[in-house]
């Protein structure tokens, strides 16, 4: 039974980087109808600059840390400027950003493996004092604590932003409809590149989170979350934020309870993948998404 | 002209000594296209796959639908003819022929639910199943597992391979002009459109999934008789993609786009190589690029290039 506990509480915590991850996914996806396969690679370059300024840098963690998020963020401003603006007046927009997100992301990863190496790589040892906490049979590390603190205070900031600041209702505002926000007065550009930068920004947090999760940090890394983060958000209903934390959380305890139940750890993804391939046929929009009325 | 030095004693007269350098000339040639056979052999064979491969996922792009599974597809096509091949002795055109159909009965399953969904989320759920027959590969014994089968017959040769090619290439373009083809090019055009206009959408729809699904079954169990063994990850989330991306890089107008895309796309790495580009993730990067730039500036492929301007 403490087995199942520690297992359950081990899938909390990962499933919440997972949330903070496809977050990102889900907001670009809500405003824009795109989905972003680049999203993985910024996830991958977000930690390994935060891995670069806490070693050949020396920053201290406190500083790196909000520094490799920003320039996450920036890279997601380039991102869009580069892939997903020049296709914005295209008829078949959502497929050709599509396409044009991979590439993007094939030119991230490789200068990701150009500079930091194929290698695994982790952040120095001792930068964090990682207390160790026993109650009764479980265990819990000061560091899985941080984690999970910071991916959900990440998480409700974001919520809090899109519902009451200006900014947020003007996101909300072009995801309902471009042409609507633009007679109101919203400049439309300049909210797309916003959102861009937050998601991107967020992608970043999850990446250097998953790295000090799993102590480590590769190129390739974002291959296996990519995968992931789609189920996640289908899970949860495109677009929809809530759906994003929920349906992440869900995934991380899908994957240790499969593990445990089975005892097969190569049967991990296969539940995860199942319940997203009969949920986009039984109800395509997402256990929380709302209904939409139209497709494609 | 000088005479070189190890002619024949009898080469005397102008005639003969034209002969044996003229002979000697074609031997060179035979001896040097012989080399560059057995240098790039097994690269003239990869590209026609990757052809084959790109011209399966052509089908259900030309009639509209964004498949992400075909990868899987020839994942199915290849186990199933190397189990066939290794374990029961069926000859090796027949255990092709049946993976392709193992493949298609497949798609025929899961067409009928998965089609009914549109745009990116046919290409989430089509990616999703490509996932979960990847990780069944992973977690069946029969499979080989993570390390997957090893010791495949080598039986497949270019002759095989670009005779497949040419013989889908030349099948799909006469579907191009066929009734089905106009209602693949309908759908893809304006599907609400082809429905009042009376066209079964729906069933166009499944046959262009189910006959992409025979090709990249038979490619894949050429693929698996080719390269001695086959693994899981092969025919994963990566291969998927880099079929889609020989498409929109070739274009996808015309049974040529597909095919042209995969040559040139198959040979660049190599072509860098010979250039003295060694650095793996330049390599890359390049692809990557070239993505980007057709998508940006050709949005129908490198075969836009050369098709007739209207």
């Amino acid at each position: 039974m403490s087995v199942f506990l520690q297992q359950l509480i081990n899938g909390f915590f990962i499933g919440s980087v997972y949330g903070l991850f496809a977050i990102g996914y889900t907001l670009v996806f809500g405003v824009l109808d795109i989905l972003n396969l680049a999203h993985a690679a910024i996830f991958t370059l977000g930690g390994l600059s935060a891995l670069w300024l806490t070693t050949t840098a020396g920053l201290p963690g406190w500083i790196a840390f909000p520094l490799a998020t920003l320039f996450s963020g920036v890279l997601g401003l380039l991102l869009y400027r580069v892939a997903f603006a020049p296709l914005r007046r295209r008829a078949d927009s959502n497929l050709s950003g599509l396409i044009s997100s991979i590439a993007m992301a094939i030119v991230f990863e490789s200068c990701a493996l150009g500079i930091f190496g194929a290698r695994t790589v982790r952040f120095p040892e001792g930068m964090f004092q990682n207390r160790v906490y026993h109650f009764q049979s479980i265990t819990i590390t000061s560091l899985q604590l941080e984690i999970v603190a910071v991916a959900l205070g990440l998480m409700i900031v974001l919520s809090a932003l899109l519902k009451y600041s200006r900014t947020g209702k003007a996101i909300r505002a072009v995801a309902e409809s471009e042409n609507t926000a633009r007679l109101l007065g919203i400049n439309v550009e300049w909210i797309v590149s916003q959102t861009f930068f937050v998601s991107s920004a967020l992608g970043g947090a999850a990446g250097i989170l998953y790295g000090l999760y799993f102590d480590a940090l590769a190129p390739d890394m974002g291959r296996s979350i990519e995968l992931k983060g789609l189920a996640v958000i289908i899970l949860g209903g495109m677009g929809s934020i809530p759906g994003a934390i929920l349906g992440g959380i869900a995934f991380g305890l899908s994957e240790v309870l499969t593990v445990e139940l089975t005892g097969m750890s190569n049967l991990r993804d296969a539940v995860a993948f199942t319940v997203l391939l009969l949920i986009l046929i039984l109800k395509p929009s997402g256990l929380l998404g709302r209904g939409r009325a139209r497709q494609a | 002209m000088k005479l070189p030095a190890d002619l024949p004693a009898g080469a005397a007269s102008r005639a003969d000594r034209g002969l044996a350098i003229r002979l000697r000339r074609r031997a060179a040639e035979v001896v040097a296209l012989s080399e560059f056979f057995a240098v790039y052999g097994s690269l003239i064979n990869f590209a026609g796959l990757n052809a084959l491969l790109a011209l399966s996922l052509y089908v259900p792009l030309s009639a509209g639908q964004l498949s992400l599974g075909n990868a899987a597809f020839a994942g199915i096509g290849a186990y199933v003819s190397a189990l066939l091949t290794m374990r029961l002795n069926v000859p090796f055109p027949m255990s092709v022929a049946a993976g392709g159909c193992l493949a298609a009965a497949v798609a025929m399953a899961i067409g009928a639910p998965v089609l009914r969904i549109k745009g990116i989320f046919l290409a989430m759920a089509t990616l999703a199943f490509g996932e979960v027959v990847r990780i069944c590969a992973v977690n069946l014994s029969i499979t080989g597992g993570a390390e997957g089968l090893i010791g495949i017959p080598n039986k497949t040769t270019a002759v095989m391979i670009y005779g497949a090619l040419a013989a889908t290439a030349y099948f799909l373009t006469a579907l191009r002009w066929s009734q089905t083809g106009w209602s693949f090019a309908s759908i893809r055009e304006d599907e609400t459109a082809a429905m009042v206009m009376g066209i079964n959408t729906t069933r166009y729809k499944n046959v262009a999934f189910i006959l992409g699904a025979f090709i990249a079954g038979i490619a894949g169990g050429l693929y698996a008789h080719l390269n001695f063994i086959i693994t899981p990850a092969e025919f994963g989330f990566s291969a998927e993609v880099q079929l889609l991306i020989y498409n929109i890089v070739g274009g996808t107008r015309s049974v040529f786009g597909p095919i042209v895309g995969a040559l040139i796309l198959t040979a660049i790495p190599e072509a860098l190589r010979a250039a003295g580009v060694t650095a793996g993730p330049l390599r890359l990067g390049v692809n990557g690029l070239i993505l980007l730039l057709v998508i940006l500036y050709l949005p129908n492929g490198l075969s836009s290039l050369f098709a007739k301007k209207r």
